[in-house]
């Protein structure tokens, strides 16, 4: 078995993946939130009003990162939930239900800021097109792999039943979308491209990708806090679970102990 | 409150049912993310245009609501048929059909209000004018116990039945369709500036006869199909 | 400063915009620290009902 075959399987390893989580995860939260800061600073300071649109248009430093993040959680969702349907790795059972719920924030977020956009530029809370009619279903999704999830008892079980409809569901996205274009579309057009100039002023666009690296950044801290959960839900009966339980009892409750 | 005393025999019933719904709380959410779901497949069917949805928004609103509060009527007996205690509230001194009004009452409280509150943005979706959603607030509010306590009946005749839920749809829709009927056309009344409050008191009549007479005629439903 | 809050006139959907987005967030965070605490109660909680089951440790 060579260097990184070794490295892999120690990664996976419930005990190690819980320990280097517990690390990683609140350097992700603080990064993130710096981040977050700085972008927003950019983004509401900086900035300058938009000819067209005035202040309104401010909203899009956080509306366009949580669309694309919700987007991002889906698919990487889906992508361990092949992997753990596939090679039945049961730290991708749990990466992929980890983000379910990570997504669907990010996904409920974009709702109602594109609500809130909506309603000066375009005069309407809600409109049927095809972005955000797909945008709505989108949140369907998750919330059908959520609820899948929580509805069945065995964790592994339930893990693969959801990670089998976030699959199926990946592919009804493109179908929704699609399938509805031909409407009215009220929903402006792609101006941020990840080949070739983009259509956005360099004073907004900068706040806008930082703000996007941010929410990544985010999301990982979060899905590492969640999958750290998770590992201790699946492997409760062993010990170095056991041993983090009565720990924890220790240090959060010393009461509990007395009643013994 | 005297213990063994019957208010006393009704509180207990009503935390235990509030206790049983908060430990899964999250299943409260399967009625509103019906009733959403149901609301969005008309635009679907039908295209997006605002003025076509404007003209549907109260009667579709009002359907879907009406569907949600059907699926969410199985949960009334369901859980106590299965461990028993049902049976053992028919077997209780105090009188039944007051029990029933009391689980009746909780069931409403926990799956219809939640409808109630999300209806204003269910009309949003479809563009319902600001004026009438008022009075498809106070609609629903008279319609929805009433749809209650008469679905309470039905299910009553079917409990312990396997794969009944097409059946209670069969027996509840059409005593359904008179509640519907006033509700919806109340809210269209309205949507037409026309005087609606001759509907609203047909409602609010048929909900102080159910208020009284369900819970007599659930109770001894209750009786022939637990026999 | 107030100009800064009027958001040229749409600061009353500017701001929710923006309120949503932490509260939410933060929920989303909070969450998986509630979720722990539960799951290692009912751990401890099995532990103690099987030690007392087996009446050894």
């Amino acid at each position: 078995m060579n260097a990184l075959t070794l490295w892999f399987h120690k990664i996976g390893s419930p005990p190690t993946f819980y320990r280097i989580a517990g690390a990683l995860a609140p350097w992700c939260y603080a990064i993130g939130f710096l981040l977050g800061l700085v972008a927003l600073y950019g983004g509401l300071v900086l900035a300058p009003r938009d000819y067209q649109q005035g202040d309104a248009y401010r909203i899009i430093f956080i509306h366009v990162p949580c669309a694309w993040m919700g987007l991002f959680a889906y698919f990487f969702m889906a992508a361990n939930a092949f992997i753990a349907l596939v090679w039945r790795i049961k730290l991708s059972e749990i990466l992929a239900m980890a983000s379910a719920p990570i997504g669907a924030a990010f996904t409920f977020i974009t709702l109602v800021t594109g609500s809130l956009w909506g309603k000066p530029m375009w005069g309407t809370w809600w409109s049927w097109d095809a972005r955000l009619t797909s945008e709505l279903v989108l949140l369907f999704l998750y919330l059908g792999v959520i609820g899948l999830y929580a509805a069945i008892e065995d964790r592994r079980q339930a893990a693969r039943a959801a990670g089998f409809l976030a699959l199926i569901g990946i592919v009804n996205l493109p179908i929704v979308h699609f399938s509805v274009n031909w409407w009215n579309t009220l929903h402006q057009g792609s101006t941020v491209r990840l080949l070739g100039p983009s259509k956005i002023a360099p004073d907004m666009i900068w706040p806008l990708l930082t703000m996007a690296l941010a929410t990544h950044i985010w999301f990982f801290g979060s899905l590492l806090a969640r999958t750290r959960v998770g590992l201790l839900e699946l492997d409760g009966g062993k010990e170095w679970v056991r041993a983090i339980a009565l720990a924890d009892a220790a240090t959060s409750r010393p009461t509990e102990q007395a009643h013994d | 409150m005297r213990p063994g005393s019957t208010s006393a025999a009704c509180a207990a019933l009503v935390s235990r049912d509030l206790t049983l719904v908060w430990r899964r709380r999250g299943d409260a959410l399967n009625p509103i993310l019906f009733a959403l779901i149901v609301v969005a497949l008309f635009p679907l069917a039908l295209g997006p245009e605002p003025e076509q949805l404007r003209r549907i928004a109260a009667g579709v609103v009002f359907v879907a609501l009406l569907l949600a509060g059907l699926l969410a009527l199985d949960t009334l007996f369901r859980g106590d048929y299965e461990d028993g205690s049902l049976e053992q509230l028919v077997l209780s001194p105090h009188p039944l059909s007051l029990l029933l009004a009391c689980k009746i009452a909780v069931h409403w409280l926990t799956t219809a209000l939640p409808l109630i509150v999300i209806a204003p943005l269910l009309g949003e979706l479809l563009h319902l004018p600001g004026e009438v959603r008022g009075v498809l607030v106070l609609a629903l509010l008279l319609a929805t116990p009433l749809l209650s306590l008469i679905g309470a009946v039905c299910v009553a005749l079917t409990v312990g039945m396997h794969r009944s839920g097409m059946l209670l749809a069969l027996l509840v829709l059409p005593l359904y369709v008179p509640v519907l009927i006033f509700g919806a056309g109340a809210c269209s009344a309205a949507q037409a500036g026309l005087p609606f409050l001759a509907p609203l008191l047909w409602l609010a009549a048929a909900l102080v006869l159910a208020l009284v007479l369900a819970p007599l005629a659930c109770a001894a439903a209750l009786r022939i199909s637990l026999s | 400063m107030t100009e800064f809050f009027a958001m040229g006139g749409y600061g009353s959907y500017v701001w929710p915009a923006y309120a949503v987005f932490f509260v939410v967030l933060a929920l989303e965070a909070w969450a998986p620290r509630a979720q722990r605490k539960r799951v290692l109660a009912e751990l401890r909680g099995r532990l103690k009902r099987r030690q007392a089951r087996n009446g050894t440790n």
